[in-house]
Order: C-alpha cells, then sequence, then structure tokens
C-alpha cells in the first residue's frame, strides 16, 4: 500500500459509511446505558445528546450541543457507531463533535439555530454529516452543502408521524415527477425549488436521492416505522418513542424487527403484541408557530 | 450457462452489491441476482454475498430469521465484505457477534478506529495487475488465517483480503468503487 495514497474523508468515505446504515434503526440515547440497550437490541448506530426531542421542547430555552463528556461516555459504552448534533451553522460544535471522533454528526433543526443564513459547510469536514429535509430542494441544498445522508425532518418530539409522512411522500413524489422531463425543463426545475441543477438531473437519473434517505421526527411504535420504510425510507431514526415508552427494550427490539420486515404484515404484528404504552404524543396542530422545529434551516 | 447470485438482505449496502454484481454477470446470459431475506431464497444459488453494514445487527438478525445454519452449510461460494469479512471468520473480537466460521480466521471489529480514521487507499491485490482502489469504512482485519487460507492482501494493521476454497473476504468494499476486477475473479472460481 502507498502510504501517500491514503485519502481520508472523500464523498465515496462519507456517502458509503451512510450506505452501510441502510436498513437499520438509529436511536436517540442520553447516556451509556441506554445506548448499550439499543446495541443489544440492535441498532445501526446511535445519537448521543442531552435530552431526547421531547425533553428538549419541554426544557424550552437554547438548546445547543450535548456535554463532550456525555458524548465519550457514549462512544466508550458501544461498538456501534455514534452521531451527534450540531446546530445548524454552528461550525465550531461540528468541529468538536469531529474532534471527540463522532462517526457522523447531524446537523439539527431539534437543537436552536446558530446561523439562520448558512448551514455548515460540510465539505471542509472529513467526518460525514446527516441533515434535515421537507422537501426535494431542501434535501438537494443540504446535499450541495456536502450533507452524505439526509433524513426527513418530520416534527421531531411528538410521536406524531404525520409530519414524517408528509415530507417523504413529499420528497418521493417530487422526484417522481422529474420522469420524462427534458434537460431543459429539469433545468427549469431546479430553478423553482432553488436547488442545483446537476443534482436534480441526477435525481431524475437516478429516481431516487443521490445519498441515503432516513425518516425522523415523530416515529414512536413498529407500524410507524414500517410505514415510513413502505413509503421508501432507506431507515429510521427513532428519538423520543424509545425511551419515552413504558418499555424502551421492547419497544427498541420491536422497531428493528419491523424495519427489517418493513413488508410482511404478520411479522409486525407478532412484534407489536403487548409492548404496553407508546409516547404519549402531540397533536400537531396545537403547536404554536414557534415550537414547530420543522421549519428551521431551509 | 448464467451464475445466480445472493445478496443476504437483512441490513447494509444491499443494493450496492446487487447493483454490482448484475453488472458484473452482464456478460453472462441467464444470469440473476437476488435479495436473500429467507430461507426460501438460497435455493439454487451459486454464490451469496455478504454486505456492508453493522455486524452486530446482521448477526443478531440472521439468528432471528433462522438463517445462521442455512448460511454456514450453504454449498455456494461466499462473498464477504467488512461487516461480511467478519460473519465469515471462524473468531471474533466481539462475543456481540457469532461468527459463520465459513474461513479460518481471526477478525477484529473496527480495527481502524472511528469514522474520521476510515480512508482510501491504492492496494496491492495478489492476482491483480494494478492497484486496486479499496475503500475501508470502519473496518475490520484479519490478525491470522488457518491452513488453506490465501491472503491477497495486507496493510499496516493487518489482512484485508483473503480466498479460502470458493469464497472470498474483503475488510473494504469492491461494490463501492465502481471497479469491478474482484468481483470477476470470485465468479470465475465459482465453477460454474
Amino acid at each position: 500500500m502507498k502510504l501517500e495514497e491514503l485519502r481520508f474523508g472523500t464523498e465515496l468515505i462519507k456517502r458509503g459509511f451512510a450506505s452501510m446504515q441502510k436498513g437499520g434503526v438509529i436511536m436517540d440515547v442520553v447516556n451509556a446505558e441506554q445506548a448499550q440497550l439499543a446495541e443489544e437490541a440492535g441498532a445501526v448506530a446511535v445519537m448521543a445528546l442531552e435530552r431526547v426531542p421531547a425533553d428538549i421542547r419541554a426544557a424550552g430555552g437554547v438548546a445547543r450541543m450535548a456535554d463532550p463528556q456525555k458524548i465519550v461516555e457514549i462512544i466508550d459504552a458501544v461498538s456501534i457507531p455514534v452521531m451527534g448534533k450540531a446546530r445548524i451553522g454552528h461550525f465550531v460544535e461540528a468541529q468538536i463533535l469531529e474532534a471527540l471522533g463522532v462517526d457522523m454528526v447531524d446537523e439539527s433543526e431539534v437543537l436552536t439555530p446558530a446561523d439562520e443564513q448558512f448551514h455548515i459547510d460540510k465539505t471542509r469536514f472529513s467526518v460525514p454529516f446527516v441533515c434535515g429535509a421537507r422537501n426535494l430542494g431542501e434535501a438537494l441544498r443540504r446535499v450541495n452543502e456536502g450533507a452524505a445522508m439526509i433524513r426527513t425532518k418530520g416534527e421531531a418530539g411528538t410521536g406524531n408521524v404525520v409530519e414524517a409522512v408528509r415530507h417523504m411522500r413529499a420528497i418521493m413524489g417530487e422526484i417522481r415527477s422529474l420522469k420524462g422531463l427534458s434537460s431543459q425543463e429539469l433545468v427549469d426545475r431546479a430553478r423553482d425549488i432553488e436547488a442545483p441543477a446537476e443534482l436534480v438531473i441526477e435525481c431524475a437519473n437516478l429516481g431516487r436521492l443521490p445519498v441515503v434517505n432516513f425518516s425522523a421526527g415523530g416515529i414512536a411504535t413498529p407500524a410507524d416505522a414500517a410505514l415510513m420504510m413502505q413509503l421508501g425510507a432507506d431507515g429510521v431514526f427513532v428519538g423520543s418513542g424509545i425511551f419515552k415508552s413504558s418499555n424502551p427494550e421492547a419497544t427498541a427490539r420491536a422497531i428493528v424487527e419491523a424495519v427489517n420486515h418493513y413488508d410482511d404484515a404478520k411479522v409486525i404484528a407478532e412484534v407489536s403484541r403487548g409492548l404496553g404504552d407508546a409516547m404519549k404524543g402531540l397533536d400537531i396542530h396545537m403547536l404554536r408557530a414557534e415550537e414547530v422545529l420543522q421549519t428551521r434551516g431551509r | 450457462m448464467g451464475v445466480k447470485v445472493g445478496v443476504l438482505a437483512l441490513q447494509g449496502d444491499v443494493a450496492e452489491h446487487i447493483t454490482a454484481f448484475r453488472e458484473a454477470l452482464a456478460d453472462r446470459p441467464g444470469s440473476s441476482v437476488i435479495p436473500v431475506r429467507k430461507v426460501a431464497d438460497l435455493v439454487d444459488l451459486d454464490a451469496l454475498a455478504i454486505p456492508g453494514g453493522e455486524s452486530t445487527t446482521i448477526s443478531r438478525l440472521m439468528g432471528k430469521n433462522g438463517l445462521y445454519d442455512p448460511i454456514a452449510e450453504f454449498e455456494g461460494g461466499i462473498f464477504a465484505t467488512c461487516a461480511g469479512m467478519v460473519l465469515i471468520a471462524d473468531r471474533v473480537d466481539d462475543p456481540r457477534v457469532r461468527p459463520l466460521a465459513r474461513i479460518p480466521m481471526h477478525v477484529d471489529r473496527n480495527a481502524f478506529g472511528r469514522q474520521v480514521d476510515s480512508r482510501e487507499a491504492m492496494l496491492e491485490v495478489a492476482g491483480l495487475a494494478e492497484p486496486f482502489r479499496a475503500i475501508f469504512i470502519r473496518a475490520p482485519v484479519a490478525t491470522d488465517v488457518g491452513p488453506g487460507v490465501e491472503v491477497l492482501a495486507r496493510i499496516p494493521e493487518g489482512i484485508v483480503a483473503v480466498r479460502s476454497g470458493r469464497h472470498m473476504a474483503f475488510a473494504f468494499h469492491p461494490e463501492l468503487g465502481g471497479d469491478l476486477r474482484l468481483h470477476r475473479i470470485f465468479l470465475d472460481g465459482l465453477g460454474v
């Protein structure tokens, strides 16, 4: 091996890392014990947090990156990848997460945005990033900034899957609507959705996003997870849904099984039995405008 | 005659493996590449690919889906990458993974460290005239191999490509870079 030809943090490595997560469940955890429970249940990765989104909502105030002490504790507890959240535009929080050794940074609307104009320039990092999106334009702007993975935003911390469904249907529908357009029409569409034309053309050719697309924001049950997979998600993030349920261990295992067998209703029925209470959940229409997280970062 | 390849489709970069094998088999009419999610899917396969992903997750799902024994006894060739290399070994440094014991070797998971240590390198591989652009993502390495296992490539951290009979295992991802030379060597070795 020629050492001078070693390359770190290339697009292929970043997007390849995201590809290895496909068909998996990424679980929010707030301590080493929860991280180990997630790993035992079959999570492909954990998201290390100070609080789960439902508690961030409840606490109010400015939500920031988790304490590095907490992230290190979680990294040391598991062998699966560990992700961490940085505020939108807060590239120093992202630098810290990279220095701590997290495997992927989530530039997340769940935290209070640090920059209302710019997202992080993710091409400057070796660590791969995942970013939220509600539609094709947002998704492709994030990919253009260097995101290696997209997650549909949904509405985090609500336990209500309706926004996750809305965003997944929007992206899938917009990609389907590119089919059959001429190259001129694709450039016109790119202008309409404020996305780079070459990425719109790439989506049209692939029939999908050029990066892995997970679902997030409101998944609380095995049925919710399977619903998002049937709608076209490559995998799911489950935030508050596991550790806000009455039986986190059983719920975690059941959601992993449901994602694996997303098109087999018999298996989903079986794993859904006797799980106890799912997280309570919120009606989206009852949220005040300033409580809606999905509109942060566009 | 066509070749039938299955790709273990429990978790990981399944679609990339299917695409790469379809391309490598494009010049062999009658070939097919299918995802394998249950025991019945293994019937009549000439080869099985075990993809990259999280080896702990795939190991757990193999057990849950009753695939462990059928794959441990599978008679075709096995093409294993990254997590697949961990699973196809007979000894692993992590008790959470139950390996299939198809190739006698000891494998360390995540031998490279964190994701930021993942890398691309031009690798000399035995049997290839030109170096191979190897993509290592939180990759494992083999630390020792048993008799009859041919070491095809190694790096300072350990052994990263092996062949044992009709089986091949790689710590890196030949399915990601668009270079199908290793796929072709594997397919030629099946004797179909």
